[in-house]
């Protein structure tokens, strides 16, 4: 392990257990407002400010990262579990499952998925509790968002099915159940790896998006996508730099994932 | 060299601005109609204002009927008949002479069942739409089919269409004509050579020669090109961006006082509403809207969210509304004690810090706003705080506006709901539709057959006496009253009504802010840009 991966592991231990123990380490609650601090500057009492209503920034950035850093990468899970099933399957048996799977996911893709996120939204129960409706809405964006991997993974997978490797092991009688668990997945790891470490930040994203219209996390709530919200006006950041500190460390996370994720790349 | 030539290219191209005289803004849409009768949403309204000549216009700082192509008019005793003496002389910007007939064709066109807009609307009764009867070239009478008290100011968004010119609707009698339009780049507006209007000094305006309104959504790009001079005004800025402009330029912002516009929230009142009954024996409960009301600080909401722009507010009515505003209304101050006591008197029970009612059920309801509206969305978050205070657990769910229209409109499936209302007429008679109990947009009980509470029949009787009553004072009585039992029922709790605020550059001169739409441009064509208003069309 080089300095930068020991240094980018330290990172995320220290991202993960802040998040994770937010509860103890967090100097106020998060939907606290202190109505006479409003846009506060850091100062020894609020480390990263206060917000438009008085709530302590650096508290909201933490609670937020415990949501975005469990609930992104549980929906990059679902989408390349499903990627990887759909995609596999197309690209390991061929001929109409593939044509199928590949149906499928042009479907997907030409989707107004967004649409069908805000339909389902507005139909849930109205006093749905905003923790249970976070969980739907990370549920919902992890089971669209598989197309786009499932393309790449059927490219490999397809690769993989024709290598020469895989023909051998067949001449050999290897069965296809072995194939796959032998041969074909851990040669598939790599890029099922590089699309869950690609989707985190973009569901992280598709979350702030989201908030915009309403579907996101919902007031008093935190999450690093409604944190980001801040950043939407460029005089606002430019006087109160500290805004972009949820911006910092979703770039310093997704980073640090980056880095150990090239180094397991590189070693398998 | 190549850097030079490119300076004194944009050096070039400032000065021909200079030179062209010319007044730009951002509408934040393109309009979806230049036929002044069709007008609905916002970017049509301001092209048809700075087009259209009207018999009467409401003055924006003395909210006075001003006589504009009509030099005079003149009611009925029974209040049927207003006679006009038009202006003479007076020509559309192609040339066309403009007549008694004009006035015809335009209401013959208003009376049209098919056209549907607000300024039609806004002419037809229950009895039906006015007729004109030309009494000479420049005489006609409107003749409505009941009593219409008030009915001036409709004039206000009535233009006057020629019967008679090629070019249609296109022949204006404002001090502008349409010069150009490019679907989603800009709307050039030129100044009509046949303008009537002339100032103090004798000289005709407008006195800027063209007016380019670009059509740009971002409200972050619009404040960019603002402070690079590139724009004259932004008629309408949030509390936030102008906070900021005013840190930058503090002689480029202007605030027109508190608006016509209202934030207001409002429980479900609907019996058939599919939620629960002993949630909606809350909402019933006058005591109980009014703890809520009590237990919100809008002094907190008027200096967070809107940056001390805004005023607490007490009722429907602005304070900028000068003849109807209700000034012994004062606003709820915020007082959780008062609160939690008429809760107490509803059977309401405080115990360890959650509100239970008289059967135990914890208070807990759901207040649905319309999403993206940060300063919506920051008033819910206080208000979800200033209730947890008397123990009431509040979840703020932001929807997207169609659904949110969907649900207070046709299921009906919410339990309070967080809005605003945009006022653009001072009059009451165009809110009669959310104060009368029949109404479709008397939201928190909408369509009833008879009126389901003793308070709302009693709304009901005084709105249609404001309605058929003709001196202006009688109407007032009547709906100050109306504005006190809204208060004491709190069917809407009204929160705050938001500034006016706008931006002005340095270099754009005669702007005045005005607290009615369309704000700073009320007075365009009096508008000038330099030093010096141009002696030509003197």
């Amino acid at each position: 392990m080089t300095l930068f991966e020991k240094a980018s592991a330290g990172v995320l231990c220290a991202v993960f257990g802040a998040s994770l123990f937010c509860g103890w380490i967090a100097p106020y609650p998060y939907d606290l407002q202190i109505r006479d601090m409003t846009n506060a500057a850091p100062s020894a009492r609020f480390w990263l400010g206060a917000d438009e209503l008085g709530r302590d920034r650096f508290s909201r950035l933490l609670y937020g990262s415990r949501i975005s850093l469990l609930l992104a990468p549980a929906a990059a899970l679902i989408a390349v579990g499903a990627a990887a099933l759909i995609g596999g399957v197309g690209g390991l048996l061929g001929g109409v499952w593939d044509r199928l799977a590949m149906a499928a996911a042009d479907l997907f893709l030409s989707l107004p998925w967004l649409f069908l996120l805000l339909m389902v939204r507005a139909a849930l129960p109205l006093n749905t509790p905003p923790v249970a409706s976070v969980l739907v809405t990370f549920a919902l964006l992890g089971s669209l968002g598989w197309a786009g991997a499932a393309r790449v993974i059927r490219v490999r997978a397809r690769t993989l099915a024709t290598a020469d490797f895989a023909i051998q092991a067949r001449a050999c009688g290897t069965s296809r159940w072995r194939l796959l668990m032998v041969h074909v997945l851990p040669n598939l790891k790599a890029v099922m790896a590089a699309q869950f470490w690609i989707s985190i930040p973009l569901f992280v994203l598709a979350e702030a998006n989201l908030g915009l219209l309403g579907l996101g996390v919902s007031e008093p709530l935190p999450s690093w996508g409604n944190l980001l919200r801040d950043l939407e006006n460029f005089h606002r950041v430019r006087d109160q730099p500290w805004l972009l500190a949820p911006a910092a460390l979703l770039i310093l996370v997704v980073g640090c994932f980056q880095l150990l994720y090239d180094r397991g790349e590189v070693s398998s | 060299m190549k850097r030079r030539a490119f300076l004194l290219a944009s050096l070039l191209v400032q000065a021909g601005a200079q030179e062209k005289n010319e007044l730009r803004f951002c509408l934040r849409a393109d309009p979806k109609t230049f036929d002044p009768l069709k007008v609905e949403e916002e970017s049509s309204g301001i092209v048809r204002y700075l087009t259209g000549g009207v018999l009467i216009r409401v003055h924006r700082q003395t909210q006075n009927p001003i006589a504009e192509l009509a030099t005079s008019w003149k009611r009925s005793a029974d209040g049927r008949r207003i006679s006009f003496a038009l202006r003479r002389g007076v020509h559309y910007s192609d040339g066309t002479p403009f007549d008694a007939e004009d006035v015809a064709y335009t209401f013959r066109m208003l009376a049209d069942p098919n056209l549907r807009s607000p300024a039609a609307d806004s002419f037809r009764f229950a009895q039906g739409a006015p007729r004109v009867e030309v009494k000479g070239r420049y005489e006609a009478d409107v003749v409505f089919p009941a009593p219409a008290p008030g009915a001036e100011r409709l004039f206000d968004s009535a233009p006057i269409l020629s019967s008679r010119s090629p070019k249609r609707e296109l022949a204006v009698l404002g001090p502008y004509e349409l010069a150009e339009h490019k679907p989603g780049v800009h709307v050039l507006l030129r100044r009509n050579p046949h303008y009537w209007k002339k100032d103090e000094a004798g000289v005709r305006l407008p006195y800027v020669d063209t007016i380019r309104m670009e059509i740009q959504q971002n409200r972050e790009l619009e404040m960019m090109r603002f402070r690079r001079g590139q724009l004259s005004l932004i008629s309408s800025l949030d509390a936030e961006m102008y906070e900021q402009l005013a840190a930058q330029m503090p002689s480029g912002v202007v605030d027109g006082g508190p608006s016509l516009d209202a934030e207001f929230l409002w429980f479900n009142q609907i019996p058939g509403a599919g939620i629960d009954e002993y949630k909606k024996s809350w909402f019933r409960s006058a005591r109980f809207r009014q703890a809520v009301s009590r237990a919100i600080s809008r002094d907190d909401l008027c200096r967070v969210v809107y940056k001390g722009r805004a005023q607490p507010a007490a009722g429907p009515v602005s304070p900028s509304n000068r003849f109807w505003y209700n000034a012994a209304l004062k606003p709820h101050s915020y007082d959780p004690p008062a609160a939690l006591r008429l809760l107490a008197e509803e059977g309401f029970q405080l115990r360890d810090g959650v509100l239970r009612d008289r059967t135990g059920n914890a208070t807990e309801f759901s207040l649905i706003t319309n999403a993206g509206n940060r300063a919506r969305e920051r008033m819910g978050a206080m208000i979800q705080q200033d209730l947890a205070k008397i123990g009431i657990k509040m979840n703020l769910v932001t929807l997207d506006f169609r659904s949110l229209i969907e649900r207070i409109t046709r299921g009906f499936q919410y339990e309070a709901c967080l809005l605003g209302l945009v006022n653009t007429d001072l009059d009451p008679n165009s809110q009669m539709n959310v104060w009368l109990s029949s109404g479709s947009s008397h939201q928190w009980n909408p369509n009833q057959k008879r009126p389901e509470t003793a308070w709302e029949a009693d709304i009901d009787r005084l709105m249609d006496a404001q309605a058929t009553a003709l001196d202006p004072n009688k109407r007032k009585t009547s709906f100050d009253r109306v504005q006190q039992i809204v208060f004491e029922q709190a069917p809407f709790i009204y929160l705050v009504h938001k500034n006016a605020l706008g931006a002005v550059s340095p270099a754009l001169r005669n702007a005045r802010a005005s607290a009615l739409w369309p704000q700073i441009l009320w007075n365009a064509e009096r508008f000038s840009l330099g030093p010096e208003v141009s002696s030509r069309g003197r």
